[in-house]
């Protein structure tokens, strides 16, 4: 595999019970490329909480993929409202999911430290207003 | 122990995916937020939930758990059922409560594994 294979996902923010389409289809994908599976289950852990987020958060977005032989970067965009502080955020527990997304099995306020855990390098860039893109990248050992 | 020996200790059935009934299972993990459960990888898991949707399956699938017991008899949807199909996960429902059905499994010898 010497050549970088790009992916595109489109994820619909209005369908609660469809979010993590993407992740399932990109985790196929790499079980057929022979991809380790720890870093599989890496990807397929932190694309599905970013998944969730554009749902829950956002109303949706877009997701490229990027696989490489040594690494497989995510890309998350949404033109949702944008987090207003993204220090908090990131800290395990804060949500500002409403209640019944609670009763869904979401809204933990543990997306983005998951996030954070599982990959090797992520970067949040947002204005509120305009929208978030999260870039998350895995190495492959 | 197996999935079958998991399926007898809580008195569960089984809703699809019997063929995987002889799969060992290693670790447990009992929770209704899909987040708590996707924090703490483990091996040969198997997921206890009072959740019924679509994501606990998705959550169950992205984790590589080998299978999840619905408690309280619960009873997933057929869209749900028919994920886990194409998924190959299987489903079980028990009629126990979260903490009976965890704790029978963990005096059996089933234990959550490494939480730190
Ligand atoms: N894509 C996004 N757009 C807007 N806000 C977001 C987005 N992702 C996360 N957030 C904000 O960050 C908070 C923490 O996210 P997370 O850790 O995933 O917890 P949770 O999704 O359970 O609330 C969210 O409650 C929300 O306020
Ligand atoms: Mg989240």
């Amino acid at each position: 595999m010497t050549d970088v294979i790009k992916l595109t996902y489109k994820v619909d923010g209005e369908d609660f019970t469809r979010a993590g389409e993407a992740s399932s289809d990109l985790k196929g994908k790499l079980k057929k490329m022979n991809v380790p599976p720890d870093a599989i289950r890496k990807v397929a852990i932190a694309m599905y909480e970013g998944e969730i987020n554009m749902v829950i958060h956002a109303h949706g977005g877009e997701i490229t993929v990027e696989i490489s032989k040594d690494c497989i970067t995510m890309v998350l965009a949404d033109r949702g409202p944008g987090i207003k502080n993204v220090e908090l955020a990131m800290q395990a527990g804060y949500s500002t999911a409403p209640d019944n997304i609670r009763t869904l099995g979401f809204g933990a306020g543990m997306g983005l430290p998951n996030m954070k855990k599982y990959t090797d390098e992520m970067k949040i860039d947002t204005e509120l207003g305009v929208g978030t893109t999260v870039t998350m990248r895995v190495n492959i050992a | 122990m197996t999935i079958r020996e998991l399926k007898e200790i809580i008195h569960a059935d089984i809703l699809c995916c019997e063929d995987k009934l002889d799969a060992e299972v290693h670790t447990a993990c009992g929770s209704d937020m899909m987040s708590d459960v996707l924090a703490f990888v483990k091996n040969q898991s198997v997921l206890l939930t009072g959740l019924c949707n679509n994501q606990v399956v998705r959550t169950a699938e992205m984790m590589d758990m080998v299978c999840i017991v619905f408690v309280r008899g619960k009873t997933p949807d057929e869209s749900t059922v028919e994920l886990a199909r194409e998924k190959g996960i299987p489903l079980l429902i028990t009629p126990h409560r979260m903490f009976n059905a965890c704790g029978l499994l963990y005096s059996n010898g089933l234990h959550g594994g490494d939480s730190v």
